[in-house]
């Protein structure tokens, strides 16, 4: 039973942590439509940035994550206006094409910057987090992991329900066509997308890089685990990638614990293949009925 | 007997006449003049590396050229080419050494049973539209390199399988020579039957689905059945090149058929031009080029002294796929084979550019 209920808080903090990188590629899809082959890259640039920070340049913890959020933004930004712009008006699977060219070329840089070993970052969560309940121990940073994704997705929520900004992403999401009509500015919902995309998949890498150390190729892997899980959760639903990702969690965690460990790596990529083909729009997505 | 020239203008008057390969009998001599060049003088002047090379290009272009099938015509992609590609490779070699099935049937079955695995993955692509094909496929190439590494009793895991000599019609495959014949035929054979599916229905339905599928429902193509045809044609393919591929080398294991050889493919089409056989064959030579450039200069770099120790060749190789992917599909989308159309008819409209 003390071995179940660890594999449930594991598997809670990690399906937590796929929600919460899956979010940056569900923001992007639904403003562009645009899948982010990508996304695992942006995610491992982000921990990069934060671990360089604080362990090669020795900044304090929060100067460390105000540059990664300025720099995850202006990344974001820069891809969007570099490669993403010119595109504007292309096929849709060459804008796809494009985002898996970049992934390989970030994916190249990094290593040929950082090579393939794994960093660690000091723990610099306070201990106070670490929370003990009878045999079962949640390390702080799992605590913190269910803490983030709940404060995000309030944020999200708020943004995407009040701010105007927000409801000019769900318009364009919407109907790209209408809402320029309308007087949506739709590059400027682009780049933005892009760069709140880039910080919160900075958030989630910065994580991701706490629990497992940074490691180019494992980062890499978990961006395209985000596929299972947003396909589980629905494209267009934010609380479906959270919703996906727990799901996606807990198999992982329940599978590596009671059947195999090397099974862990690809159960997820096994239900995505039934999901598309029993539930193809997935849990929460957008049933698009079209008749020709 | 006259030879066929191009008109000065557009003098077609049945669309039988839009139909054939070559326009002109100058394409015809030409190509003719390839083969023979092909087959009958560069095995005897190019040395054993020039022609372990070529057939690397052949091989990938006949990957590349059904990833072309598939995403330059049918509009789909796929980034599962490189685990299909081992598909094929690994068939191959079991038949070969378990149950010492001969060459020819090996490699054909190395074809079938990659299509066949294709369409498992391509199922759910044809319940959906949009680019569900893709992540299917990109679950495929992950679900397959895990086969390929753990299912140790049929792939004999990380440590792979060594393949027997060759034969066919009992001659030795043994030099690079021979196997230039073998990949070479079946290259020539392979790009014919391309060239000619995208000019017949099928090919004609593949590109109505790329240019609007709605339409194409409209006039009549059952869109669904025609994306899993075009996905078994294009997993074929790369089955068939990766089994030739594993006969050629003689020794695999799971290592090469990661989601970087799906890159790779995918770079081979962007490269050489989405929707163009001969760009296909454009890219996959390109990309075989840039390869062995790549890993001569890598080599270089590692001799001397400052580097030692710093430089590996994958991460190179992957950021130059990536940047090469990146600026061919903004400033030359069409590939090299638009930029061989725009030199040829330079030449050709020469000096009047109008």
């Amino acid at each position: 039973m003390g071995f179940f209920l660890q594999l449930l808080v594991q598997g809670l903090s990690i399906g937590c942590l796929y929600g919460i990188a899956a979010l940056g590629f569900v923001m992007i899809f639904k403003s562009s439509s645009v899948l982010n082959f990508a996304h695992g890259e942006l995610l491992a640039i982000g921990a990069y940035i934060f671990f360089v920070i604080t362990i090669w340049l020795n900044l304090p913890i929060y100067m460390a994550f105000i540059i990664t959020f300025v720099g995850s933004f202006a990344l974001g930004f820069l891809i969007e206006r570099l490669f993403l712009r010119p595109m504007i008006g292309e096929a849709l699977i060459e804008v796809v094409m494009l985002t898996v060219g970049l992934s390989a070329m970030f994916r190249g840089l990094l290593l040929v910057i950082f090579s393939g070993n794994t960093y660690v970052f000091s723990n610099f969560l306070p201990a106070w987090l670490n929370i003990r309940i009878g045999s079962l121990s949640i390390s702080s940073v799992y605590t913190v992991t269910l803490i983030i994704t709940i404060i995000f997705l309030a944020i999200l929520g708020f943004f995407f329900k009040y701010s105007s900004q927000g409801i000019y992403m769900r318009s364009v999401a919407d109907n790209q066509t209408a809402a320029l009509s309308l007087g949506v500015n739709v590059r400027r919902v682009f780049a933005l997308s892009w760069a709140i995309a880039s910080i919160v998949c900075a958030i989630s890498g910065i994580i991701l890089g706490v629990i497992n150390g940074v490691n180019v190729h494992a980062i890499s892997r978990i961006g395209l685990k985000v596929f299972p899980v947003v396909i589980l959760g629905g494209l267009e639903s934010i609380g479906g990638a959270i919703i996906g990702g727990l799901f996606i969690g807990f198999l992982e965690t329940f599978v590596s614990g009671y059947l195999s460990t090397s099974l862990r790596d690809v159960v997820a990529y096994v239900v995505l293949v039934i999901i598309l083909m029993i539930k193809p729009y997935g849990l929460f997505g957008l049933v698009e009925i079209e008749r020709v | 007997m006259r030879l066929r020239l191009r008109p000065c203008g557009n003098y077609k008057e049945s669309y039988k006449e839009e139909l054939p390969i070559f326009e002109t009998d100058f394409g015809r001599i030409s190509s003719l003049i390839g083969l023979i060049l092909l087959f009958f003088v560069i095995p005897f002047v190019f040395g054993s590396y020039n022609l372990y090379v070529l057939n690397h290009v052949a091989i990938y272009a006949i990957a590349a050229v059904g990833l072309n099938i598939l995403t330059g015509f049918t509009g789909q992609l796929s980034l599962g080419h490189g685990a299909f590609f081992g598909v094929g490779a690994y068939t191959a070699s079991i038949l070969m050494t378990r149950l010492h099935v001969p060459f020819l049937p090996s490699i054909f079955a190395g074809g079938v049973s990659t299509a066949l695995v294709g369409l498992v993955f391509g199922i759910p692509s044809s319940r959906l539209k949009h680019l569900y094909l893709t992540i299917s496929t990109l679950a495929g190439q992950l679900i397959l390199e895990y086969i390929f590494i753990n299912w140790e009793s049929l792939t004999c895991g990380a440590s792979g399988i060594i393949l027997p000599k060759s034969t066919i019609f009992g001659f030795d495959l043994q030099t690079d020579r021979s196997f230039f014949y073998v990949i070479f035929i079946f290259f020539v054979i392979f790009l014919w039957i391309a060239k000619n599916i995208v000019r017949t229905k099928y090919g004609r339905a593949f590109i109505a689905i790329r240019d609007n599928d709605q339409a194409a429902e409209g006039m009549g193509i059952p869109i669904f059945r025609y994306k899993l045809i075009s996905f078994a044609i294009s997993s074929f393919y790369a089955g068939f090149a990766g089994a030739l591929w594993a006969t050629y080398v003689a020794s695999i294991s799971p290592e090469p058929f990661t989601f970087g050889l799906s890159i790779e493919f995918i770079a081979m089409i962007i490269i050489g031009g989405l929707g163009s056989i001969t760009g296909s064959v454009f890219g996959a030579t390109f990309i075989t080029l840039l390869n062995e450039a790549l890993s001569q200069g890598i080599g270089y770099l590692m001799n001397l002294k400052a580097f030692t120790g710093m430089v590996t060749i994958a991460p190179f190789r992957e950021f130059i796929f990536g940047l090469v992917i990146v600026l061919f599909l903004i400033f030359e989308p069409k590939g090299l084979a638009e930029v061989w159309r725009i030199v040829k008819s330079s030449f050709k409209l020469w000096p009047f550019s109008y």
